[in-house]
């Protein structure tokens, strides 16, 4: 099973905060963020990124679209 | 590159009693390399000046906040702020911050943007209403900010006159010995776990019920963690905005011609709001030093593993590599990443909503009292982290 990462750069605001939260899944470039690879194994951190994103601007699902995070 | 064995120099650099970013920033900046520096307290540390560099310390998870406990880490007062999520490392501080998230983001904290509005609107009808000349730290600037975290968080609003005292000392410089610091300190801790005993008797719909409800329901967090949640949270949930308020009046009252065209055009206050915080210095000097956990260059510098980084967020913000004509308010500056609620995963959980006050302040500020000045010289804290008017006296 695999996750899909999605990041809204149109609304992110460049916090940092998910790259420092799960750096092997996101970075930022040019002081927006973005997904290292558009799939990734499950994992905590991603989620806690998503759910810790000020601006919503993540979203991870599953391969049958299911959105896993953030958290409700 | 430049050597450990640099003779440090004194620091902070900027004067309590003004909101002026000190010249020796600027040579600091434009040189190779970071400057070591050595605070009232703690051990000495490299000074971190540009944006660049700023952005790769405070983003890169080689350096450390949680670190900082094991270390005489460098600060402004004798006691230090241990406890909460600013001295806490990831995965740790993902575990809390995850927790309360969710109440700061950008969509729901725009669901209170009416009541901020209304909270601005009626305390200047109130001051007006007084009659000049007023202090606009009193009647405006800190009511504001506490209304609105004490609903928020779950706190007393009657009670300010009480935590104000020790949130003060909270964020004190030198004017404390370690032991009062350590005693105020433990007099907030036990106010809050009052609070808290309160509210699980009887839950509200507040956010320090839903703390509660993450540590008793599902061992999210232990009772320390929550009390030093709360607390952490009431006190940047405050101070800080209550002495941006004042200050960005003060700088645009300097700025007459911008100040005018924003009366005539309010929708220019949330890019003015931006601009404001990229250019004002709120703090005395950098603080929260990040230790090194490995040996990492930064800006020409071999910061070696163990060694401390102050960040100056002020003077970051005026880098000319980052910001065109950096010196100079440009209240409608484009492309402003300013890092003056800081980057990385400590980037300031409030943002959103102190983005929200400092809006609506400014925007009632414009509407109510259109002509407002200062009618008297201002009362600069001085023995505090954060700079800012003590008391503003103005007329309208
Ligand atoms: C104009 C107002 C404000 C400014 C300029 C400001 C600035 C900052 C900065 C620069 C940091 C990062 C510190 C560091 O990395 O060393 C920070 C962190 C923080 N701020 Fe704010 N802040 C403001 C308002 C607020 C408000 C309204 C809250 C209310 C919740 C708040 C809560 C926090 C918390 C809890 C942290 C620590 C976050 C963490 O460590 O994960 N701040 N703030
Ligand atoms: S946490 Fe959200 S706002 Fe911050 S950089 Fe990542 S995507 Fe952007």
């Amino acid at each position: 099973m695999t996750w899909r990462v999605e990041v809204d750069r149109g609304v992110c605001i460049g916090s940092g905060i998910c790259a420092g939260t799960a750096p092997g899944v996101f970075r930022l470039e040019g002081e927006r963020s973005r997904p290292v690879q558009e799939e990734i194994e499950p994992q905590e951190a991603a989620l806690d990124a998503a759910d810790s994103c000020p601006a919503l601007a993540i979203t991870l699902r599953t391969e049958s679209d299911e959105i896993v995070g953030p958290r409700p | 590159m430049t050597s450990t064995d640099t003779e440090p120099v004194a620091y902070p650099f900027n004067e309590a009693a003004s909101l002026t970013l000190a010249e020796q920033y600027d040579r600091v900046r434009d040189r190779d390399g970071l400057q070591r520096v050595r605070l009232p307290y703690g051990e000495a540390a490299w000074l971190v000046t540009r944006y660049a560099d700023a952005r790769l310390v405070l983003g890169d998870n080689r350096f450390s906040r949680a670190v900082a406990a094991t270390h005489d880490e460098p600060r402004q007062s004798a006691g230090r702020l241990t406890g909460g999520l600013l001295s806490m490392d990831p995965p740790e501080h993902a575990r809390l911050r995850t927790l309360v998230a969710k109440a700061f983001t950008v969509r729901r904290v725009e669901k209170l943007r009416p009541a901020v509005r209304e909270l601005a609107e009626s305390l200047l009808r109130d001051m007006v209403e007084a009659g000049p000349p007023a202090d606009l730290v009193d009647s405006f600037a800190l009511p504001l900010p506490v209304g609105v975290i004490c609903k928020l968080l779950g706190v007393p609003e009657a009670d300010r006159p009480r935590f104000r005292v020790w949130s003060d000392n909270a964020l004190s410089s030198s004017k404390l010995t370690a032991e009062e610091f350590e005693a105020s300190r433990n007099e907030l801790r036990a106010y809050m776990a009052e609070l808290i005993a309160e509210h699980r008797k009887h839950p509200a719909d507040d956010l320090m019920t839903a703390l509660i409800e993450a540590r008793d329901a599902h061992d999210k967090l232990s009772e320390l963690e929550l009390v030093d949640l709360c607390v952490g949270i009431l006190v940047a949930g405050h101070e800080t905005t209550a002495s941006q308020i004042p200050n960005f009046l003060c700088v645009l009252l300097d700025h007459p011609d911008q100040f005018a065209r924003m009366r005539e055009d309010l929708s220019l206050i949330p890019a003015a709001v931006e601009e404001l915080l990229r250019f004002v210095p709120l703090g005395v000097g950098a603080g929260q030093p990040r230790y090194a956990t490995e040996d990492v260059e930064v800006g020409g510098t071999l910061v070696r593993a163990g060694e401390p980084v102050l960040v100056a967020i002020g003077a970051a913000n005026r880098d000319a590599l980052r910001f065109d004509d950096s010196g100079r308010l440009d209240i409608t500056r484009t492309d402003n990443s300013h890092l003056g609620f800081g980057h990385g995963v400590h980037h300031c959980l409030g943002a959103p909503l102190a983005r929200v006050e400092l809006q609506e302040a400014l925007r009632a500020l414009l509407l109510t009292v259109p002509g407002i000045r200062l009618a008297g010289d201002i009362d600069w804290k001085t023995e505090m982290i954060v700079r800012g008017p003590r008391a503003m006296p103005v007329g309208w």
